[in-house]
């Protein structure tokens, strides 16, 4: 029996199991590629064998005859409908004050292919197989150019991947203060220089991407269901920037979303060639990718080579940063690349220290390979990386245990503004720093290093105390730095003449369980149970606008937008109420579901209120609108900044190289928690997209050819689940002070911050310097057996 | 050219014409319509088009249609029966094993098959035992969790482990 003496537990805070899960398991989610609409057809792609090349010709002349094809694309026919390219939504300036280089990015070829897979035609036939099949009778001539791969030598390599850009460099760009920094170098007592790579990773969201383009001709429009984190950005790019339709003509769904983790953020090629293409032939064209085309096609993520100067005084307090890096764009601007090893870079160059002088010069190159883009943390990971690797061996080369010179150096006091141009509001390291080193137990460590050491094994530990900037992003701030998007985020909600509740967000769930978390939310806010709360996301059609998910931004600005519109539902409700109660707005107060007349007995449920907005029978209507349905907009005014200490230890058999995470300790603070399973779910996930980058994952093309030599599951090594420990995972809270929910987001942190702890876990085992990633058996062994 | 073949999905017989290149799960997804068996890569490497044939987990991408001809196929849809959830559908809800709900399928008809093989299976087993199957989203942690919650029986408990 309900105890009714207690109030009922506030939603916010439990770990409330999820509402999307039945679906899910019973395999009745949807997915693109589930869905199939009357009169179906189905594209495929040709696409470039070679990695760089010029097309001499192109014959679809037996393809177009093949069984079940209904009509062949080239670059010819768009160019033909003068169809533009892709466009890059943030702009950046070189050091020089010149914008940076856009050369086109078209939606099929135009005269040349610019990496392996650049997609060179669109076959639309009767079935899949059909198409695939059309595609091996078209006929290319190539004249085949030298690729483009090694970025630290793209700007000399004599050929250039875009005529109009011969020296292949995008930008040339500096951050922060060179002066400062120069002159705090020659004080320094100490200087503690790397030099590494932030290896190339392929996202591998686990359902490819999808897309199913649709024409009506009735009334003109076009209904594209594709695999995307933010249906609106799609469709706003893909109609005003490249197919010149008014946006009320295109509706974008993104149903259920098998993981997206940056890499479906884009626009790309293929759902746009197919929404163009979709009125040609009249019927709905499908297009999904087969793994192997994933691998040549989703943008890449990281791949920068860094040398990083720490120096510091005798004391070992940290003067001054310099950070010089080489960034890859790859063949084309994918959607934010630009902003990628930028903004979302040299930003977060301070991580939690109080370094007073930094200074960032990022030169972005293009080569024959996929686009790179936004990647789980997009840039804070390598920022991290670069920070948490160098004060590691600041620690080593001061000889100081490298939790104390972090903590020396710390940020103590808020809000801090950054040489490099955020204003952290929150955060208490020392309380992360302080737990984790606790559940890490990081006192018995020597014991079970000299416990591995007697079986012949290699202990290591290591930190790394991360910071990341989230909910993306104040828009004014935003487009300062050159963004070319807004950066708010909307939200409608619903009340039903019954009482329950239809939210509309323009944040998307492709994994995140907002389904659960925002009908959380709104059922505390309201005093009613979950169940009546259904979220709405995914779809342009439904929901009235959106700047979509990523950057770990859903809960702290799409939850911000919702928790608005629900104040604008209460405020009105508190109208209606005053009117049933026969007070004065300002005597009412809404608690717990329910309306009241403060200091009296008199009260009406929020329920009675719905149905009267509806039924306005008795109500103000000379004053007041009939309905219970409210618009917001959040635009915040600070990023977030989640931060947290991550500890990890390995043991190594100099044997073999294996390597061991024996034990992995993530301490957060997110701010406010509203779901804590979930919370340890995103860290769970991204912990292992960090350790997978640091022990196992590496796109590697070949120098020469161009070709990718890891595009299968059998070349490029995703983690397993014998390859990952069980993690141990907690939070310390300092809410967040500038958005209602005191939130920060959760979704990247554990990407941002394995890598380096892991990195600095195994050069401490392996008493090496460096090591590059990710961290192979061979690669352990050689670095074991060199420094034996 | 198409072959016929007749075969049982989820206790119910099936008749249908394939081609003779039609992969077992493109049966299942493209004429049988049941799409939550999916399809995560071209290499039979990820898992998650695992179904039962025959009550053993196999990867319905690497093998025919036609070799399935007269088998008993279970997918994820038939695993359970009128609305209620199989105890490791149930465990991963309450572990939260699932994510982004891709993998999730296969991962639960290949759990099913490891604890059937190996009802006690130790931690160390039952990662093993995965190696099959790939998740982008939860770093296993939960998934494993979740076949452990499903082995000690005490599925249906509202608390969560996490």
């Amino acid at each position: 029996m309900t105890d009714m003496s207690q109030p009922p537990l506030s939603p916010i805070g439990q770990p409330q199991l999820r509402r999307e899960d039945y679906r899910f398991l019973t395999g009745a989610g949807q997915y693109t590629d589930d869905v199939v609409l009357p009169g179906q057809t189905f594209g495929h792609f040709l696409r470039s064998p070679h990695a760089h090349a010029r097309i001499k010709s192109i014959d679809i002349s037996k393809a177009a005859k093949a069984p079940g094809v209904v009509q062949i694309f080239t670059g010819a026919d768009l160019a033909e409908a003068k169809v533009g390219g892709l466009p890059c939504g943030w702009l950046i300036h070189s050091k020089d004050g010149s914008p940076m280089k856009e050369p086109p990015h078209p939606v099929l070829a135009q005269g040349k292919v610019r990496h392996v897979g650049d997609q060179v035609a669109l076959i639309v036939a009767e079935t899949a197989l059909q198409a695939k099949d059309a595609s091996e009778l078209i006929e290319v001539d190539y004249d085949v150019l030298p690729a483009v791969i090694d970025i630290t030598t793209a700007d000399t390599a004599g050929s250039a991947v875009h005529d109009e850009v011969p020296n292949n460099v995008c930008y040339d760009w500096g951050h922060g203060n060179k002066d400062a920094v120069d002159a705090a170098f020659k004080q320094a007592a100490k200087v503690s220089t790397l030099e590494f790579v932030n290896n190339r990773l392929i996202p591998n969201a686990m359902e490819p991407r999808a897309a199913n383009a649709h024409y009506t001709k009735h009334d003109d429009s076009y209904t594209l269901y594709v695999a995307n984190q933010n249906p609106h950005v799609e469709r706003l790019l893909m109609s005003a920037f490249v197919l010149g339709l008014p946006e009320s003509k295109v509706r974008v769904i993104a149903p259920d979303v098998g993981g997206g983790f940056g890499s479906k953020i884009f626009l790309y090629a293929e759902e746009t060639a197919l929404v163009w293409a979709s009125k040609r032939v009249n019927r709905p064209i499908k297009w999904t990718a087969e793994r192997s085309e994933s691998f040549l096609t989703d943008a890449h993520g990281r791949d920068h080579h860094t040398k990083v100067e720490l120096a510091m005084d005798a004391k070992g307090n940290f003067l001054a940063l310099r950070v010089n890096t080489i960034a890859n764009m790859g063949a084309y601007l994918s959607t934010f690349a630009s902003s990628v090893p930028t903004i979302l870079y040299a930003t977060l160059l301070a991580g939690q220290y109080r370094t007073p002088a930094i200074y960032a010069e990022v030169k972005a190159v293009f080569t024959t390979t996929a686009p790179v883009d936004a990647y789980r943390g997009a840039g804070r990971p390598e920022a991290t990386y670069v920070v948490e690797r160098i004060v590691e061996q600041a620690a080593r080369d001061l000889k100081m245990d490298p939790a104390a010179l972090r903590r020396q150096n710390f940020i103590t006091e808020f809000p801090y503004a950054t040489p490099v141009g955020l204003t952290y509001d929150t955060g208490n390291y020392a309380a992360h720093l302080d737990k984790a080193i606790q559940l890490a137990d990081v006192a018995g460590f020597p014991a079970r290093k000299a416990a591995s050491a007697a079986k012949g094994r290699l202990r290591g530990l290591g930190y790394s105390c991360y910071i990341e900037a989230c909910g993306l992003a104040p828009s004014n701030i935003a487009g300062a730095l050159g963004a070319r998007a807004g950066l708010f985020e909307a939200g409608e909600v619903r009340v039903h003449p019954t009482g329950t509740v239809t939210v509309f967000t323009g944040s998307h769930s492709h994994g995140q369980g907002h389904e659960t978390t925002f009908a959380q939310v709104v059922a505390a806010k309201l005093g009613i149970p979950v169940a009546n709360v259904e979220i709405v996301h995914g779809d342009t059609g439904r929901v009235p606008f959106g700047m979509g998910t990523y950057g770990s931004r859903s809960l702290s600005v799409g939850g911000t937008a919702i928790v608005k519109a629900v104040d604008k539902i209460i405020a009105k409700g508190k109208k209606i109420a005053a009117h049933l109660l026969e007070a004065a707005d300002t005597d009412i107060e809404f608690d717990n579901g329910e309306f009241k007349v403060k200091g009296t007995d008199k009260k009406v449920p929020f329920g009675s209120v719905a149905l009267t907005a509806y039924v306005p029978h008795n109500y103000p209507l000379d004053k007041l609108e009939p309905g219970l349905n409210e618009n917001a907009f959040y635009d915040p005014t600070n990023f977030t900044y989640p931060s947290g200490t991550y500890v990890c230890e390995v043991e190594v058999d100099p044997d073999t190289g294996k390597t061991r995470v024996e034990r992995f300790t993530a301490v957060d603070d997110f701010g406010n928690i509203v779901n804590p399973m979930i919370v340890s779910g995103q860290v769970h996930g991204g912990l292992a997209q960090g350790l997978g980058q640091a022990m196992m994952e590496a796109c590697v093309y070949d120098p020469d050819s161009g070709q990718l030599l890891t595009g299968t599951y059998m070349d490029y090594t995703m983690p397993r689940a014998d390859d990952l420990p069980n993690f141990t995972v907690d939070h310390t809270v300092t809410p967040c002070t500038h958005n209602p929910l005191g939130v920060k987001g959760c979704g990247e942190a554990g990407a941002i911050g394995s890598p380096p702890a892991f990195m600095n876990a195994l050069t401490d085992a392996l008493g090496v310097k460096d090591l590059a990633m990710p961290a192979t058996a061979e690669r352990v062994w050689r670095a074991a057996h060199q420094n034996a | 050219m198409s072959v016929p073949i007749t075969l049982t999905v989820n206790g119910k017989a099936v008749t249908a014409n394939v081609d003779p290149r039609t992969l077992l799960v493109q049966l299942i997804r493209e004429q049988l319509q049941l799409t939550g068996t999916h399809v995560g890569c071209d290499t039979a490497q990820c898992g998650a088009c695992t179904v039962h044939l025959n009550g053993r987990a196999v990867k319905s991408c690497s093998m025919l249609a036609v070799q399935a001809q007269g088998a008993e196929v279970t997918t994820i849809e038939g695993l359970s029966k009128a609305g209620e959830l199989h105890p490791m559908q149930s465990a991963f809800r309450e572990c939260h094993g699932l994510q982004c709900g891709f993998c999730t399928p296969g991962m639960v008809m290949s759990a099913v098959n490891l604890l059937k093989d190996k009802p006690n299976a130790s931690e160390q087993e039952i990662r093993e035992g995965l190696e099959g199957n790939i998740c982008r989203c939860t770093g296993y942690h939960n998934i494993v969790k979740s076949i452990q919650r499903c082995q000690s029986g005490k599925v249906g408990n509202t608390g969560v482990a996490v």
